[in-house]
């Protein structure tokens, strides 16, 4: 069962399926391990083909908000903190950085880093590139980072930040994709600038179509950056992704269909990648609503749903079962020792009595706009709840307008999150009481008070302890079912290389595959 | 001849009022679509504040009228204005794409619209041969088969072994012949999807001719079946085959969406059902206005030219 293995959590896993179509002996070998691999090598037009991008996507840090904004963004730029393949925090444009409390943060910049322009990157630079994202006009994704920031201000060398409360993990906040250095004047940024520090440069961009960069002979880290050209294209339909994979028009896809994974690996002709990390789909439940408020029905829920089968059907084993933690196994404090709820229709008809009812009629709304495969999982879920007297009424919505319409406002809905590198950045936006994004309006006093007292705890031993103790709360008392972790699949052509370990915390190697993997 | 100005002219002018009457009816029609570009751009990520704060700055806040009018009159100063989203000139968004589709409308033209007629006459010619049942039955498979089906299947056969790219990447730099080969099999997919109804369109009519008087005392005098066929009733079967393959024209450039998306070619179909997902009206009525246009205009040439072929219908004026 993969429910309970504990896991190393931070050590790459990706499967190197398909290799024994190579003949290459040293290729057969268990998964996890590879043959040792030579240096990095120069050289090469590395092209992306990735299911995302739309003609509406733009230069605005505040708006990344899919695969394809997310990849080209760093490809061009910095961040003052890079999360490294080990999940690790590591210095980017910030050199260093420290706190004596936990309420003020000083980040170091570094010296010597130059935009593309030619422009020394600067504090000032530093400071309108994260106030984009601040104040009451900002319309950045990120806004709510910077609500407890009470003042940005330069200090020498220096950024210094000060929050209204103790927070030990803000630096992991500063690691987010959002927060792109770019260059400032008068204290703003232009957000309709290709500006950047990164390992590329923008040579042009279509949006929804393609965006070609070439290597930034400047960039400052020498072993990162290692392709001349980098060309990133929006592939919508898996088909053709797939086909452009197969007949060498492309390096690189992503989001694999797992009904066409088998067929890949049978060709012998790319690498399959699957990385598994935090990232989950979710069926949230709307706690303020009957039947949804009585935690038995919750439970009652979370006992009819096959988890194993989901993962098995729903994601083509590329994945793991969740047990309703939204805290994944690549996190520092995850709770593997849980217990582990399994498909139990006699335990479902329990606790729907203890609600005091002997069936149970809810609807519950999908689109596979939530996730791929959601309305499969939804029909599965209904199939495996009518043995425990449950009756899913399945309502397929429409991908369009599903986050508008759907999503936050019908009660019981599918939904996935990206999975958060740190516990307080995942509890803070999807479960504190009032968080925007906590889509299933549920409040708990004790995990609220724990969530705060975790944030400032600086023994590591108690930190642990809150934290699983938060995530049994929000498993057995939550309004979220988590069924499933889903592994992030990707495919390259056999050319491609990658580092050892490949980043969990983001799909595509943490969005770094363009700095991080060569051509052999 | 100054008949025909006049008519142009007055067609012309219905056009104009048509496209007015189509920019109303799509802007009504996107207000009706749930949820707004504010909330759509920021997708999972839109909270209260910071939708409120988008649509503050794109000018959403404004009444439905007051943006259309701000619109309809930038456009008859041949300003599309920004596209809401990325703030980028319509202007400049539409002309590669449209360049595109057009590139892309004409080559599948100039493959169907001969295969088309060819097949017609040659069918009309034979009828009832086995040369009319096999050319009526694959043209009528090929256009009963969805067009991402017969794309795949292209994509299969061709693409696969490698003799023509699945995806098409056009680059400015391009020689023609080069765009003609990464172009092929999007052209090819829509010529099998095309050819159908002109070809048998062009069959029927020159049938129906067939029955006539005048073809009669033709073959009574001993004129060659080929030469009574284009020379006595082509000409008179003009006017319906024009229509057809002027409706068909307008199709490829507005409807061929599903072929885009399967060999990821840059054409307007994408942007418009990007657009419409993002809300980002300004664009989506560029779009529509261009589409609506090739309509008037394509019907516009197939009306005259079947006037022109048919010097009864400028008579009777």
């Amino acid at each position: 069962m993969k429910t309970t293995k504990p896991h190393t959590g931070l050590t790459r896993r990706g499967v190197l399926k398909g290799a024994t179509a190579l003949g290459a002996a040293g290729l057969i070998l268990p998964a996890g391990y590879r043959p040792a691999r030579a240096e990095p090598q120069q050289g090469g037009t590395f092209r992306i083909g990735l299911g995302h991008g739309n003609s509406t996507d733009s230069y605005d840090p505040g708006l990344w908000d899919n695969l394809y904004a997310q990849v080209f963004a760093a490809s061009r730029h910095n961040q003052l903190i890079e999360v490294g393949a080990d999940g690790q925090l590591k210095p980017e444009i910030a050199e260093s950085w420290e706190s004596t409390d936990g309420q003020t943060w000083v980040f170091r910049i570094r010296q010597g880093v130059t935009f593309h322009s030619g422009k020394d990157v600067t504090v000032e630079d530093v400071i309108a590139s994260l106030n984009h994202h601040r104040g009451d006009d900002s319309t950045s994704a990120v806004k709510l980072f910077f609500d407890p920031v009470q003042e940005i201000a330069a200090d020498g060398q220096n950024v210094v930040i000060t929050l209204d409360a103790p927070n030990g993990d803000f630096p992991y906040l500063m690691s987010d994709y959002h927060l792109a250095i770019m260059p400032g004047t008068d204290g703003r940024i232009d957000p309709t600038s290709t500006d950047g520090c990164g390992p590329y440069i923008v040579e042009s961009f279509e949006p929804g179509v393609q965006a070609i960069l070439t290597r930034n002979p400047n960039y400052w880290k020498a072993d990162r950056g290692h392709f001349d050209r980098v060309e990133i294209l929006a592939i919508l339909d898996s088909a053709a992704r797939l086909n452009a994979l197969m007949t060498g028009q492309v390096d690189l896809i992503d989001q694999i269909d797992p009904a066409t994974i088998g067929m890949l690996e049978a060709r012998g002709v790319a690498n399959i990648l699957s990385i598994p990390g935090n990232a989950h789909y979710v069926f949230p439940m709307d706690s303020r609503a009957a039947p949804f408020s009585d935690n038995n029905v919750r439970l009652a829920l979370k006992y009819a749903i096959d988890r194993q089968q989901m993962v098995d059907t729903i994601l083509g084993g590329h994945g793991a079962v969740s047990n309703d933690n939204p805290i994944g196994p690549a996190n520092r404090y995850f709770h593997a020792e849980m217990e582990a709820k399994t498909f139990d229709p006699d335990r479902a008809r329990f606790y729907l009595r203890e609600a005091g009812m002997d069936s149970l009629d809810v609807s519950l709304h999908v689109a596979d706009a939530a996730f791929s495969g959601a309305v499969d999982a939804g029909a599965l879920f209904a199939e495996t709840a009518a043995q425990a007297g449950i009756n899913i009424n399945l309502v397929r919505e429409p991908n369009d307008g599903y986050w508008d319409n759907v999503w936050m406002q019908k009660p019981f809905v599918a939904s996935y999150w990206g999975g958060r590198a740190v516990e307080d950045h995942m509890f803070t936006t999807g479960y504190a009481t009032g968080a925007s994004w906590n889509d299933s309006f549920w409040s708990n006093e004790r995990f609220d008070e724990l969530l705060v007292m975790a944030r400032s705890e600086v023994n590591e031993d108690l930190r642990r302890e809150m934290y699983h103790e938060m995530q049994e709360i929000v498993s057995f008392e939550g309004s979220v079912i988590i069924p499933m972790n889903n592994n992030y699949v990707m495919a390259t052509a056999l050319n491609v290389a990658t580092p050892e370990q490949i980043s969990a915390n983001w799909n595509l190697d943490g969005f770094r595959c363009v700095e991080r993997w060569w051509f052999t | 001849m100054r008949a025909v100005f006049v008519m142009i002219l007055q067609r012309l002018a219905l056009g104009v009022l048509t496209l007015f009457v189509v920019s109303v009816v799509i802007f009504g029609a996107t207000e009706l679509l749930p949820g707004d570009l504010a909330s759509s751009l920021l997708g999972q990520s839109a909270t209260p504040e910071t939708v409120a704060a988008l649509r503050r700055q794109l000018g959403l806040d404004q009444p439905a009228p007051v943006r259309y009018w701000a619109w309809a009159t930038g456009v008859l100063q041949g300003d599309f204005g920004v596209s809401l989203a990325t703030r980028r000139s319509i202007a400049d968004m539409l002309s590669t794409r449209l360049g595109n589709t057009i590139f892309l409308a004409l080559y599948a033209a100039a493959l169907a619209v001969p295969l088309a007629l060819i097949l017609g006459i040659l069918s009309a010619l034979w009828r009832n041969s086995l040369f009319d049942r096999v050319a009526n039955a694959g043209a009528l498979s090929a256009i009963s088969f969805p067009e991402f089906f017969i794309a795949y299947i292209l994509i299969f056969l061709l693409a696969q072994s490698g003799v023509f790219p699945s995806m098409v990447r056009l680059s400015p730099a391009m020689s023609f012949t080069d765009k003609l080969y990464v172009t092929f099999l999007p052209a090819l997919s829509l010529t099998l999807v095309v050819t159908a109804h002109m070809m048998r369109m062009t069959r029927a009519a020159i049938i129906n001719l067939m029955a006539s008087p005048y073809i009669e005392m033709a073959r009574l005098k001993g004129v060659s079946p080929l030469r009574i066929v284009l020379r006595h009733a082509l000409p008179n079967a003009l006017a319906p085959i024009v229509n057809v393959v002027a409706l068909n024209l307008a199709y490829l450039i507005t409807g061929v969406v599903v072929v885009e998306v399967v060999f990821v070619y840059p054409g307007l179909g994408q942007l418009m059902v990007d657009s419409v997902a993002k809300r980002d009206i300004a664009v989506v009525q560029a779009i529509a206005l261009i589409f609506a246009a090739a309509y008037v205009l394509l019907n516009l040439t197939a009306d005259v030219l079947s006037t022109l072929t048919n010097p009864r219908l400028m008579r009777r004026k």
